[in-house]
């Protein structure tokens, strides 16, 4: 079936910003980084010069994937991440879905001040909230270990959580909890079988908005963490900032960007075929 | 016993009393329909059987026990909701098989239901299909059949005919009166429309304020109204202001008006010397050309100030000498022809003895 030829011209016209944003912003980049990844560390940093060295046959090199794939431990590293990714967004999810539903179930007048109260923490600096963390957990010994990276993870992302759920929640219709006791359902059944597969929109987006960036973070791992919580982000700003190794930190970031793509890629595969009709 | 009790049940909501003292019975196997003007309770009344909501006062019984500590989960009662409230993550075959899952059925019997519920409602071939492919007159069906489906003692409907179009409203209430005769299920059904009660209905509830006014059979609601509200909505009514001048058992003396005497069929609290009002129907009254011939007590002269074409019948609305307006029904039964009277053409407008009914203030 043709479209319109003005419905075409609109539907570029909304679409066009945004995808020119992604292509600046994101796709150049990207392709930045691949290249550099493919280039030679400068003597005192950044990248060496493109021309060919002598004795060599050109200035790219794969020998940063080589060394990825040679170590073992990148891909510990990598898979640690995503366990603390994993069990971030996990903790989040259990943490945040109650209180959206609850938000969601208030009413309507008392929803924005609740709301308000959850961006309230983006008010104050994000150093030191994660400071005064080592302050809570300094004295209960629970300081630079894993659930201390964790519990600072989740309350840095928990908002980005709990906004998308309440935002999908807050638009269900409440007759259908209505309709579903009245054929039988008690509350668990009804949450089960009807809130929670109509709130799969608010959960996958809520996952992704905390997912991805813990995936990256460092300063957290860096500040609460113990020896072992070195995650990717901490591999790539140590690249940078520290060894000032760029071709090997853009390297590793461009993995970090795939996996991210290849796990983000199969959530909306697996998001589809559970809302068919959405 | 009757199915359904409801006994002395009050509902507050602040200030306001939604339900006021209200007590009905409806029988297993009736079609009972609840109407009133928007506000008037119905939907109120009808969540406490549902029990989504609980009488301040008064108790409702089922089968004779007392529901009062009955969740909604386990009362042998569904809804059907105006707005369908059908799952839109499940396909039509899963929303109708969601209340026998409820119940824990064998997935054998429960495919065998499904099966069987669509064909009660003509939708054999749209099992598969999501409620946001539906039409609105599909969607209701599939609420039916859900409802339907674990077969319970008592369905409620909460003006289910209420969004959809003339043509197809028509159609559901034919297939509403085979489905409830064919199940057997005691309907409770809801509206403000009374053409639908009239239609559907085995008895009426006709309620205002919370309260109860007349409960009866269409034809006795719509020929013995209790009173001026009930012949007021339902159906249209002349209402001509009138006085007692003498009660018998055969008839009423009327003097309306400043039209005189007037001949009524007898009222039983009636006492000379009482006002209140005629009611008679449109269609009661007949019309004819002011030089015609005819037979009847009540007749007067008048003008045609009016008329509405409806296809079917046409009203006129005759202004009589001292300037009372009467409405009368006439049918269009002249092929081709919609009207037997032009605007201020001389008529005479006339009705039988015993038709209308006098209504006490
Ligand atoms: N939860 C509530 N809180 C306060 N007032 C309510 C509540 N539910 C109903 N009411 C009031 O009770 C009265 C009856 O409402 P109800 O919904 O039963 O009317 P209805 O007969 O179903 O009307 P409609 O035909 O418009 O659906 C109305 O005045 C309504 O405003
Ligand atoms: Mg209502």
């Amino acid at each position: 079936m043709a479209v319109p030829r003005a419905e075409r011209v609109t539907k570029w016209l909304i679409a066009g910003p945004p995808l020119a944003f992604l292509l600046a912003f994101f796709l150049l980049p990207s392709l930045i980084m691949a290249l550099a990844s493919l280039r030679y560390p400068g003597e005192f940093g950044g990248l060496a010069p493109l021309a060919a060295r002598p004795g060599e046959e050109s200035g790219l090199t794969l020998e940063n994937y080589a060394l990825f794939f040679g170590d073992w431990v990148y891909a510990q590293i990598f898979a640690k991440s995503l366990v603390i990714a994993a069990l971030t967004t996990f903790a989040c999810l259990v943490l945040a879905y109650p209180l959206a539903l609850l938000i969601a179930r208030s009413p309507k007048k008392r929803r924005d001040f609740m709301v308000l109260l959850v961006i309230l923490p983006f008010a104050s600096n994000f150093l030191v909230r994660v400071y005064a963390w080592m302050i809570i957990l300094g004295p209960m010994d629970l300081l630079f270990t894993r659930f201390a990276v964790i519990v600072g993870m989740v309350y840095v992302h928990l908002p980005f959580m709990i906004l998308p759920l309440y935002t999908n929640l807050e638009k269900h219709d409440p007759t259908l909890l209505d309709a579903a006791q009245d054929l039988g359902a008690n509350a668990w059944h009804t949450f089960w079988r009807v809130t929670f597969p109509l709130s799969l929109p608010g959960v996958f987006s809520g996952s992704a908005l905390v997912f991805i960036p813990v995936l990256g973070m460092f300063a957290i791992p860096e500040l609460l963490g113990g020896k072992d919580d070195w995650m990717v982000g901490n591999m790539i700003k140590e690249a940078f900032l520290g060894t000032r190794d760029w071709p090997f930190g853009s390297m590793l970031s461009l993995m970090l960007t795939l996996a991210v793509l290849a796990i983000a890629g199969a959530a909306a595969l697996f998001a589809r075929r559970g809302a068919p009709n959405e | 016993m009757p199915l359904l009790e409801i006994r002395n049940v009050t509902r507050r909501f602040g200030t306001l009393t939604a339900i006021d003292r209200v007590t009905l019975s409806i029988e297993a196997g009736e079609f009972f329909t609840l109407l009133g003007p928007s506000g008037c309770g119905k939907t109120t009344l009808l969540r406490m059987i549902a029990g989504f909501d609980a009488p301040d006062a008064g108790s409702i019984f089922l089968d004779g026990r007392d529901l009062a500590d009955k969740p909604p989960e386990q009362r042998p009662v569904h809804t059907v909701f105006q707005s369908y409230a059908l799952f839109p993550h499940m396909s039509v075959a899963r929303n109708v098989a969601f209340p026998l899952q409820m119940a824990k059925k064998p997935p054998e019997e429960i495919a065998a239901k499904v099966k069987q519920a669509l064909a009660e409602v003509h939708l054999e071939d749209k099992g598969a299909s999501y409620p946001h492919e539906l039409s609105g007159g599909q969607k209701q069906r599939v609420a039916l059949a859900r409802a339907l489906v674990t077969r319970p003692r008592m369905l409620l409907l909460d003006e289910p005919l209420g969004a959809l179009d003339a043509k197809l409203r028509e159609q559901m209430e034919i297939e509403l009166i085979s489905l409830q005769r064919d199940v057997g299920i005691t309907f409770v059904f809801v509206t403000h429309a009374q053409p639908e009660a009239l239609a559907l209905s085995h008895r009426i509830a006709v309620m205002r304020d919370g309260r109860v006014e007349q409960m009866d059979t269409p034809s006795r609601l719509y020929g013995f109204p209790a009173n001026r509200f009930v012949a007021d909505f339902i159906g249209n009514c002349n209402m001509l202001p009138a006085t007692v001048s003498e009660a018998t058992p055969h008839g009423l003396r009327l003097a309306v008006g400043a039209l005189g005497e007037v001949a009524a069929p007898p009222a039983e609290r009636a006492r000379a010397g009482q006002a209140g009002v005629l009611a008679l129907r449109p269609e009661q009254v007949h019309i004819v050309a002011a030089n015609a011939a005819h037979e009847l007590k009540n007749h007067f002269a008048g003008r045609v100030r009016d008329f509405l074409y409806i296809g079917d019948v046409t009203t006129y609305v005759v202004e009589l000498e001292n300037g009372t307006r009467i409405e009368a029904l006439l049918a269009n039964s002249a092929p081709g022809r919609a009207r037997f009277f032009e605007v201020d053409e001389p008529v005479k407008v006339a009705w039988r003895h015993d038709a209308g009914i006098f209504l006490l203030d």
